[in-house]
């Protein structure tokens, strides 16, 4: 069982993909605590698992075996409605590629979770986080009308939108320039001082020390921990 | 995701590929308007031919006697001697039926008619001179039977154009009909070839001379004619009530007569033409069935387009309900949207075929609404099997798709 305070308890987590000789174990054996308010970045080279731990994490995918309690819930057995129910309410997503509807304004971008559960006052929500990623003067450009970092803060105040137990960033610097980048990690930075657990995964080494802890994977497995 | 939430969503995906979403809903369109359009066509036609009978003389009345039942087993309609000459005497009483134009009882058989070398069987009728009425006949030589010929039982014989033809008969020449002379007195004018049978092979005496010669006393029928076609219900109740009295019947279901109109002629006209036009409409209706797989075709399309929309949507929380609702909903919107530009086009030919070309329209809105109905239907359910298909992607499958 998980402890109170932790978050994220990962426990000899296996993720097969492809059946018989074909197939290949992203994650082999791989254990991993998380504690409520902490940041960590994930980093290891391509091919070390790190996406499937990104997407085991962000409960887009169950494991092939071991357990995965989060924020003290046994989520590796849900089903697919239940895992969507758990992403909407307590998780959020900032991803490389922004992922954001390019027909939609900034706000309607940010809106997008909320209407999976049916919230009011939609509107208010959306403009208090982009406020709080200092693009509340962007409200209602369209991502096209937005430089690369500016379309990543509005992916944050998506993530930030429904008060989530978690960000998830999957290379929220990848397709960023340097000082954009910089922005990005600011406001990353500034929503762990208050109080928010991060985790990012990154292959980038100047992305790791905006977090409190990072830990190394490679073929599937942590390799070590740094506290910093 | 609310309803509300989702339409709106549903309409701005269609309105960002307007050129797309029109054409999908073409088949749609084309389906409803030829629906709406065939099922007017075949509604007008109808009602034309219905005009038409009416036109023929719907003004005939005919009365059969009732049937007889011994032991049991029904002989048929005409089967039973109850109609006479005082049924006729009462029907032609001005004062009692003053929607009667015209009466003419009649005891007809088969009867074989000889003249010199020439023989031919044809059918004897027995009547009076209310029979040119009542059967809308003109007399082409001579003269129709009258009045005095009935009481007096004059042997005389009106013949029709074929028969009088077949037998090289004239007026004046003496016809034997069972040996009997009888006097062709005139020759009726050709009918042509409407109706069933030939209506121009018949030979006519006088009733009281067939009854008294050739088939015996029976009146079979009393063919009657109202006066105009608006008459006709009247004409009907007041020979149903003659008839209750000269037959001493006080309860009208015992009646042992049978009057029949036009209607049932008119009704089956009706139902062949109603045929006609259900069939019309069942190939227009396969088109619809057409443009919903061009909505399934486009909404695959839209699938595989918004992968990555789906994905990022699902990441956010939209369950495998959510997803299914939006792409089954854009479906309907389609074929909705398509339903409604096919009523505006039914219309459109409903307005314009009738002054183009001479063919009668006439619209009623059932069949508009049961077209639009099927449209939706239709929609949704060649929109479930994308659905599935969106709802059913795994969410890092669908975010990898970019």
């Amino acid at each position: 069982m998980a402890a109170p305070d932790e978050l994220i308890h990962l426990e000899s987590i296996t993720k097969v993909y492809g059946i018989g000789d074909g197939s290949v174990a992203a994650l082999r054996d791989f254990s991993l605590t998380v504690e409520s308010g902490e940041s960590l970045a994930v980093m290891g080279p391509s091919g070390s698992g790190k996406s499937t731990l990104m997407n085991i994490l962000g409960c887009l995918d169950t494991p092939t075996s071991g357990r995965y309690w989060f924020a003290g819930q046994d989520v590796s057995r849900l089903n697919e409605t239940e895992l969507a129910h758990v992403r909407n309410r307590r998780i959020g997503f900032v991803f490389q590629q922004f992922q954001l509807l390019p027909k939609l304004s900034a706000w309607r971008n940010v809106e997008l979770p909320l209407l999976y559960r049916n919230v009011r006052d939609r509107r208010s929500l959306a403009l208090q986080a982009l406020e709080q990623v200092g693009l509340a003067n962007r409200v209602d450009h369209r991502p096209t009308q937005l430089s690369g970092g500016q379309q990543q803060r509005v992916a944050i105040a998506r993530a930030l939108v429904t008060d989530p137990d978690l960000i998830l960033a999957d290379e929220p610097t990848g397709n960023l320039d340097t000082a954009s980048s910089r922005d990005v990690l600011a406001v990353l930075h500034e929503l762990n001082e208050q109080g928010r657990t991060i985790v990012i995964i990154t292959h980038d080494p100047e992305v790791a020390p905006v977090a409190k802890r990072t830990v190394h994977m490679r073929d599937g497995r942590l390799v070590e921990q740094v506290a910093a | 995701m609310s309803l509300l939430k989702t339409i709106e969503t549903g309409l701005r995906s269609l309105l960002g590929h307007r050129l797309r979403s029109v054409l999908t809903t073409l088949g749609i369109l084309f389906g409803v308007a030829a629906v709406i359009a065939t099922v007017g066509i075949g509604q007008a036609s109808s009602d034309s031919v219905a005009a038409r009978i009416t036109s023929l003389g719907t003004n005939l009345l005919t009365i059969s006697a009732g049937s007889t039942v011994s032991a049991g087993v029904f002989g048929g309609a005409g089967s039973a001697n109850t109609l006479s000459m005082a049924d006729v005497q009462g029907l032609q009483d001005k004062q009692s039926a003053p929607d009667i134009e015209a009466v003419a009882p009649v005891s007809q058989g088969r009867a074989s008619l000889v003249l010199g070398s020439a023989n031919w069987s044809t059918t004897v009728s027995g009547s009076t001179q209310g029979w040119l009425i009542t059967n809308t006949r003109t007399i082409g030589t001579g003269t129709f039977l009258n009045a005095n010929d009935v009481t007096t039982r004059t042997q005389v014989i009106v013949l029709g154009s074929t028969t009088a033809a077949n037998l090289g008969a004239g007026v004046g020449d003496i016809v034997l009909v069972k040996q009997i002379p009888f006097q062709v007195i005139g020759v009726l004018a050709p009918a042509g070839s409407q109706g069933f049978g030939n209506q121009d092979d018949l030979a006519v005496v006088p009733i009281t001379t067939a009854q008294d010669e050739l088939f015996g006393g029976s009146v079979q029928r009393i063919l009657l004619s109202a006066t105009s076609a608006s008459t006709i219900g009247s004409a009907y109740l007041e020979a149903n009530q003659i008839l209750l009295q000269t037959h001493h019947l006080s309860d009208p279901s015992q009646a042992d007569f049978t009057i029949t109109t036009q209607t049932q002629v008119l009704s089956t006209a009706q139902a062949v033409t109603q045929t006609l036009t259900i069939l019309l409409a069942s190939v227009a209706a396969i088109s619809l069935l057409v443009g919903g797989i061009g909505v399934m075709n486009i909404m695959l399309v839209s699938v595989t387009e918004r992968t990555s929309e789906i994905g990022l949507r699902k990441a956010l929380g939209a369950t495998p309900l959510d997803l299914f609702r939006q792409f089954v909903i854009e479906a309907g919107m389609l074929t909705a949207l398509g339903g409604l530009l096919g009523v505006a086009t039914g219309l459109a030919v409903g307005y314009v075929v009738p002054r183009a070309a001479n063919i009668a329209v006439t619209i009623t809105p059932f069949p508009v609404l049961v077209a639009v109905g099927v449209a939706v239907a239709v929609g949704l359910v060649f929109g479930v099997y994308p659905a599935l298909r969106a709802a059913r992607l795994a969410p890092i499958e669908a975010l990898r798709a970019q």
